[in-house]
Protein backbone atom coordinates (compact mmCIF):
# COMPACT_ATOMS: atom_id res chain seq x y z
CA UNK A 1 0.00 0.00 0.00
CA UNK A 2 1.36 3.59 -0.70
CA UNK A 3 2.14 5.64 2.18
CA UNK A 4 -0.47 8.49 2.45
CA UNK A 5 1.89 10.44 3.10
CA UNK A 6 3.72 10.79 0.38
CA UNK A 7 0.66 11.81 -1.45
CA UNK A 8 0.37 15.06 0.70
CA UNK A 9 1.64 17.75 -1.19
CA UNK A 10 4.32 19.62 0.12
CA UNK A 11 3.53 23.16 -1.02
CA UNK A 12 0.21 22.87 1.58
CA UNK A 13 2.40 22.00 4.34
CA UNK A 14 1.50 25.76 5.98
CA UNK A 15 -1.39 26.62 8.28
CA UNK A 16 -1.49 30.01 6.06
CA UNK A 17 -1.70 28.11 2.36
CA UNK A 18 -4.30 25.74 3.87
CA UNK A 19 -6.24 28.88 4.86
CA UNK A 20 -5.52 30.73 1.25
CA UNK A 21 -6.64 27.73 -0.28
CA UNK A 22 -9.71 27.04 1.81
CA UNK A 23 -11.05 30.59 1.22
CA UNK A 24 -10.38 30.12 -2.26
CA UNK A 25 -12.43 27.02 -2.39
CA UNK A 26 -15.19 28.58 -1.40
CA UNK A 27 -15.03 32.04 -3.24
CA UNK A 28 -14.48 32.90 -6.94
CA UNK A 29 -11.73 35.25 -6.28
CA UNK A 30 -10.32 37.24 -3.08
CA UNK A 31 -8.69 40.23 -2.39
CA UNK A 32 -5.52 41.00 -0.64
CA UNK A 33 -6.82 42.73 2.31
CA UNK A 34 -9.93 40.10 2.48
CA UNK A 35 -7.43 37.60 2.74
CA UNK A 36 -5.00 39.61 5.35
CA UNK A 37 -8.58 40.17 7.20
CA UNK A 38 -9.16 36.35 7.14
CA UNK A 39 -5.52 35.02 8.42
CA UNK A 40 -5.30 37.73 10.55
CA UNK A 41 -1.58 37.71 9.32
CA UNK A 42 0.90 40.81 8.15
CA UNK A 43 1.27 41.89 4.59
CA UNK A 44 4.86 40.45 4.21
CA UNK A 45 4.14 36.78 5.42
CA UNK A 46 0.92 36.84 2.97
CA UNK A 47 2.35 38.36 0.01
CA UNK A 48 5.73 35.59 0.41
CA UNK A 49 2.82 32.47 0.61
CA UNK A 50 1.08 34.08 -2.19
CA UNK A 51 3.98 34.23 -4.10
CA UNK A 52 4.91 30.87 -3.92
CA UNK A 53 1.88 29.54 -4.89
CA UNK A 54 1.62 31.55 -7.72
CA UNK A 55 5.22 30.68 -8.72
CA UNK A 56 3.15 27.12 -8.55
CA UNK A 57 0.54 27.88 -10.95
CA UNK A 58 -1.86 27.05 -7.63
CA UNK A 59 -3.48 30.49 -7.55
CA UNK A 60 -3.85 33.15 -10.72
CA UNK A 61 -3.35 37.17 -9.69
CA UNK A 62 -5.18 39.45 -11.30
CA UNK A 63 -4.01 43.34 -10.59
CA UNK A 64 -6.61 45.78 -11.22
CA UNK A 65 -8.05 49.21 -9.84
CA UNK A 66 -10.52 50.54 -7.88
CA UNK A 67 -10.55 54.44 -8.42
CA UNK A 68 -6.93 55.10 -7.61
CA UNK A 69 -6.24 52.00 -5.36
CA UNK A 70 -5.05 49.34 -6.91
CA UNK A 71 -6.57 45.86 -6.54
CA UNK A 72 -5.03 42.65 -6.76
CA UNK A 73 -7.12 39.79 -6.52
CA UNK A 74 -6.77 36.00 -6.42
CA UNK A 75 -8.24 32.89 -8.32
CA UNK A 76 -7.72 29.35 -7.83
CA UNK A 77 -6.38 27.71 -10.66
CA UNK A 78 -7.55 24.29 -12.52
CA UNK A 79 -4.18 22.77 -11.37
CA UNK A 80 -4.13 24.26 -7.72
CA UNK A 81 -8.15 23.19 -7.38
CA UNK A 82 -7.25 19.75 -8.04
CA UNK A 83 -3.74 19.63 -5.96
CA UNK A 84 -5.55 21.55 -2.85
CA UNK A 85 -8.37 18.10 -3.27
CA UNK A 86 -5.78 15.52 -3.78
CA UNK A 87 -4.04 17.06 -0.52
CA UNK A 88 -7.60 17.13 1.69
CA UNK A 89 -8.08 13.22 0.80
CA UNK A 90 -4.40 12.15 1.77
CA UNK A 91 -5.03 13.87 5.05
CA UNK A 92 -8.65 11.86 5.06
CA UNK A 93 -6.71 8.63 4.14
CA UNK A 94 -4.30 9.35 6.80
CA UNK A 95 -6.72 9.98 9.57
CA UNK A 96 -8.66 6.31 8.61
CA UNK A 97 -5.04 4.80 8.25
CA UNK A 98 -4.16 5.10 12.14
CA UNK A 99 -7.57 5.01 13.27
CA UNK B 1 -1.01 9.19 16.21
CA UNK B 2 1.10 13.01 16.37
CA UNK B 3 0.28 12.55 12.17
CA UNK B 4 -3.13 11.68 12.83
CA UNK B 5 -3.80 14.16 14.99
CA UNK B 6 -1.84 16.65 12.64
CA UNK B 7 -4.15 16.02 9.71
CA UNK B 8 -7.38 16.70 11.94
CA UNK B 9 -5.84 19.86 13.10
CA UNK B 10 -5.46 20.65 9.26
CA UNK B 11 -8.53 19.66 8.17
CA UNK B 12 -10.07 21.54 11.51
CA UNK B 13 -8.40 24.78 10.14
CA UNK B 14 -9.85 24.15 6.35
CA UNK B 15 -13.32 23.86 7.68
CA UNK B 16 -12.77 26.55 9.98
CA UNK B 17 -11.41 28.54 7.20
CA UNK B 18 -14.01 27.91 4.37
CA UNK B 19 -16.60 28.61 6.88
CA UNK B 20 -15.39 32.23 7.93
CA UNK B 21 -14.87 32.88 4.31
CA UNK B 22 -18.05 32.28 3.14
CA UNK B 23 -20.91 32.90 5.79
CA UNK B 24 -21.36 35.85 7.99
CA UNK B 25 -21.30 34.38 11.57
CA UNK B 26 -21.07 37.07 13.59
CA UNK B 27 -25.18 37.43 14.17
CA UNK B 28 -25.75 37.93 18.09
CA UNK B 29 -28.24 35.72 19.48
CA UNK B 30 -29.30 38.49 21.24
CA UNK B 31 -29.76 40.74 18.21
CA UNK B 32 -32.70 37.88 18.06
CA UNK B 33 -33.72 39.06 21.38
CA UNK B 34 -33.91 42.71 21.09
CA UNK B 35 -35.66 42.46 17.76
CA UNK B 36 -37.76 39.92 19.11
CA UNK B 37 -38.24 42.40 22.34
CA UNK B 38 -39.23 45.48 19.53
CA UNK B 39 -41.54 43.60 18.03
CA UNK B 40 -43.69 43.04 20.74
CA UNK B 41 -43.51 46.27 22.37
CA UNK B 42 -44.44 47.40 18.14
CA UNK B 43 -47.48 45.33 18.38
CA UNK B 44 -48.77 46.04 21.83
CA UNK B 45 -48.67 50.03 20.64
CA UNK B 46 -50.60 48.56 17.06
CA UNK B 47 -53.09 46.74 19.15
CA UNK B 48 -55.48 49.10 20.07
CA UNK B 49 -55.48 50.78 17.00
CA UNK B 50 -55.51 47.31 14.45
CA UNK B 51 -59.10 46.20 16.64
CA UNK B 52 -60.34 49.60 16.28
CA UNK B 53 -60.04 50.72 19.67
CA UNK B 54 -58.84 53.78 19.09
CA UNK B 55 -58.92 56.19 16.08
CA UNK B 56 -56.38 55.01 13.71
CA UNK B 57 -55.57 58.59 12.03
CA UNK B 58 -53.69 61.16 14.06
CA UNK B 59 -55.42 64.10 12.28
CA UNK B 60 -59.12 63.20 11.76
CA UNK B 61 -59.69 66.36 10.14
CA UNK B 62 -57.54 65.84 7.52
CA UNK B 63 -59.63 65.06 4.18
CA UNK B 64 -59.14 61.64 2.40
CA UNK B 65 -57.17 60.83 -0.14
CA UNK B 66 -56.61 57.88 -2.70
CA UNK B 67 -52.63 57.72 -2.46
CA UNK B 68 -50.15 56.45 -0.35
CA UNK B 69 -49.98 59.50 1.41
CA UNK B 70 -53.05 59.04 3.47
CA UNK B 71 -50.74 56.14 5.46
CA UNK B 72 -48.66 58.85 6.96
CA UNK B 73 -51.66 60.06 8.99
CA UNK B 74 -52.09 56.98 10.23
CA UNK B 75 -50.62 56.09 14.11
CA UNK B 76 -50.24 52.44 12.59
CA UNK B 77 -47.59 53.31 9.62
CA UNK B 78 -45.48 55.30 12.33
CA UNK B 79 -45.36 52.83 14.88
CA UNK B 80 -44.53 50.14 12.11
CA UNK B 81 -41.90 52.10 11.08
CA UNK B 82 -40.54 53.02 14.59
CA UNK B 83 -40.71 49.04 15.64
CA UNK B 84 -38.93 48.27 12.14
CA UNK B 85 -36.34 50.93 12.89
CA UNK B 86 -35.37 50.00 16.69
CA UNK B 87 -35.27 46.15 15.78
CA UNK B 88 -32.76 46.73 13.22
CA UNK B 89 -30.66 49.20 15.26
CA UNK B 90 -30.70 47.38 18.66
CA UNK B 91 -30.15 43.71 16.07
CA UNK B 92 -27.07 45.52 14.60
CA UNK B 93 -25.70 46.89 17.65
CA UNK B 94 -25.26 43.31 19.28
CA UNK B 95 -23.94 41.78 16.40
CA UNK B 96 -21.20 44.69 16.21
CA UNK B 97 -20.36 43.98 19.56
CA UNK B 98 -20.08 40.22 18.63
CA UNK B 99 -17.86 40.75 15.74
CA UNK B 100 -15.22 42.72 17.62
CA UNK B 101 -14.79 40.11 20.20
CA UNK B 102 -14.52 37.52 17.84
CA UNK B 103 -12.25 39.92 15.29
CA UNK B 104 -14.02 39.26 12.24
CA UNK B 105 -14.60 42.15 10.17
CA UNK B 106 -18.56 43.77 10.31
CA UNK B 107 -18.76 44.79 6.88
CA UNK B 108 -17.09 42.57 3.90
CA UNK B 109 -18.01 39.91 1.32
CA UNK B 110 -19.43 37.38 3.76
CA UNK B 111 -21.98 40.61 4.93
CA UNK B 112 -23.06 42.00 1.57
CA UNK B 113 -23.61 38.39 0.52
CA UNK B 114 -26.13 38.22 3.18
CA UNK B 115 -27.57 41.29 2.63
CA UNK B 116 -28.25 40.85 -0.93
CA UNK B 117 -29.89 37.15 -0.02
CA UNK B 118 -32.34 38.50 2.60
CA UNK B 119 -33.25 41.74 1.02
CA UNK B 120 -34.73 40.01 -2.32
CA UNK B 121 -37.39 37.36 -0.74
CA UNK B 122 -38.16 40.47 1.45
CA UNK B 123 -38.51 43.31 -0.90
CA UNK B 124 -40.18 41.15 -3.14
CA UNK B 125 -42.66 40.63 -0.20
CA UNK B 126 -42.85 44.35 0.66
CA UNK B 127 -43.95 45.09 -2.98
CA UNK B 128 -46.69 42.39 -2.94
CA UNK B 129 -48.03 43.26 0.37
CA UNK B 130 -48.37 46.83 -0.71
CA UNK B 131 -50.45 46.29 -3.69
CA UNK B 132 -51.98 43.56 -1.62
CA UNK B 133 -53.15 46.59 0.61
CA UNK B 134 -53.72 48.58 -1.98
CA UNK B 135 -56.41 46.48 -3.12
CA UNK B 136 -57.89 46.63 0.19
CA UNK B 137 -56.43 42.82 1.93
CA UNK B 138 -55.51 43.97 4.79
CA UNK B 139 -56.01 40.68 6.55
CA UNK B 140 -53.36 38.92 4.40
CA UNK B 141 -50.31 41.38 5.66
CA UNK B 142 -49.44 39.32 8.91
CA UNK B 143 -49.23 35.99 7.26
CA UNK B 144 -47.91 37.42 4.11
CA UNK B 145 -44.91 39.19 6.42
CA UNK B 146 -44.35 36.08 8.41
CA UNK B 147 -44.59 33.42 5.10
CA UNK B 148 -42.47 35.91 2.80
CA UNK B 149 -39.54 36.71 6.00
CA UNK B 150 -39.36 33.11 6.51
CA UNK B 151 -38.48 32.40 2.92
CA UNK B 152 -35.98 34.91 3.48
CA UNK B 153 -34.33 33.32 6.49
CA UNK B 154 -34.31 30.07 4.96
CA UNK B 155 -32.73 31.84 2.25
CA UNK B 156 -30.11 33.49 4.48
CA UNK B 157 -28.82 30.66 6.31
CA UNK B 158 -26.74 29.40 3.44
CA UNK B 159 -24.50 32.64 3.93
CA UNK B 160 -25.05 32.81 7.53
CA UNK B 161 -25.45 30.19 10.37
CA UNK B 162 -27.07 27.29 9.76
CA UNK B 163 -30.23 27.60 12.56
CA UNK B 164 -31.72 30.91 10.94
CA UNK B 165 -33.21 27.77 8.66
CA UNK B 166 -35.18 26.32 11.04
CA UNK B 167 -36.21 29.68 12.77
CA UNK B 168 -37.65 30.47 9.14
CA UNK B 169 -39.23 27.25 9.05
CA UNK B 170 -40.92 28.19 11.92
CA UNK B 171 -42.31 31.41 10.18
CA UNK B 172 -43.62 30.19 7.42
CA UNK B 173 -45.57 27.27 9.59
CA UNK B 174 -47.19 29.86 11.39
CA UNK B 175 -47.63 31.97 8.52
CA UNK B 176 -49.51 29.08 6.72
CA UNK B 177 -52.01 28.54 10.25
CA UNK B 178 -52.29 32.28 9.94
CA UNK B 179 -53.99 32.14 6.60
CA UNK B 180 -56.71 29.96 7.93
CA UNK B 181 -57.06 32.81 11.07
CA UNK B 182 -57.37 36.09 8.94
CA UNK B 183 -58.96 38.44 11.99
CA UNK B 184 -56.20 37.63 14.33
CA UNK B 185 -53.02 38.49 12.19
CA UNK B 186 -51.17 40.74 14.69
CA UNK B 187 -51.17 38.04 17.41
CA UNK B 188 -49.32 35.49 14.50
CA UNK B 189 -47.30 38.82 13.93
CA UNK B 190 -46.44 39.23 17.36
CA UNK B 191 -46.05 35.21 17.70
CA UNK B 192 -43.63 35.61 14.81
CA UNK B 193 -41.59 38.22 15.19
CA UNK B 194 -41.63 38.84 19.08
CA UNK B 195 -41.61 35.22 20.41
CA UNK B 196 -39.63 33.47 17.89
CA UNK B 197 -37.29 35.71 17.44
CA UNK B 198 -36.45 36.04 21.17
CA UNK B 199 -36.79 32.26 21.14
CA UNK B 200 -33.56 31.74 18.46
CA UNK B 201 -32.17 34.59 20.18
CA UNK B 202 -31.90 32.72 23.70
CA UNK B 203 -30.96 29.12 21.94
CA UNK B 204 -28.19 30.28 20.21
CA UNK B 205 -26.95 32.58 23.25
CA UNK B 206 -27.27 29.71 25.45
CA UNK B 207 -25.44 27.12 22.83
CA UNK B 208 -22.97 29.64 21.61
CA UNK B 209 -21.97 32.86 23.09
CA UNK B 210 -22.25 32.49 27.26
CA UNK B 211 -19.40 32.32 28.77
CA UNK B 212 -18.19 29.20 30.32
Amino acid sequence: MVNPINQLNKLFDSRVRLGILSALMMNNSINFNELKELLEITDGNLASHLKALEDNNIIKVEKGFIGRKTNTTYKLTKVGEKAFKEHIEALEKMIKATK
Amino acid sequence: MTEQQQSLDAIHDIKKMMERSSRFISLSGLSGVSAGVCALIGAWLAHPYVYGYKNLFIDINQPYTYDATVYLNTWLFWIAMGTFVAALLSAFVFTYIKSKKDGTPIWGKTARRLMINVLIPVAVGGIFLLSMMQYGTFGLVAPGCLLFYGLALINASKYSLNELRYLGYCEIILGIINLNFVGYGLYFWAAGFGILHIAYGVYMWYNYEREN
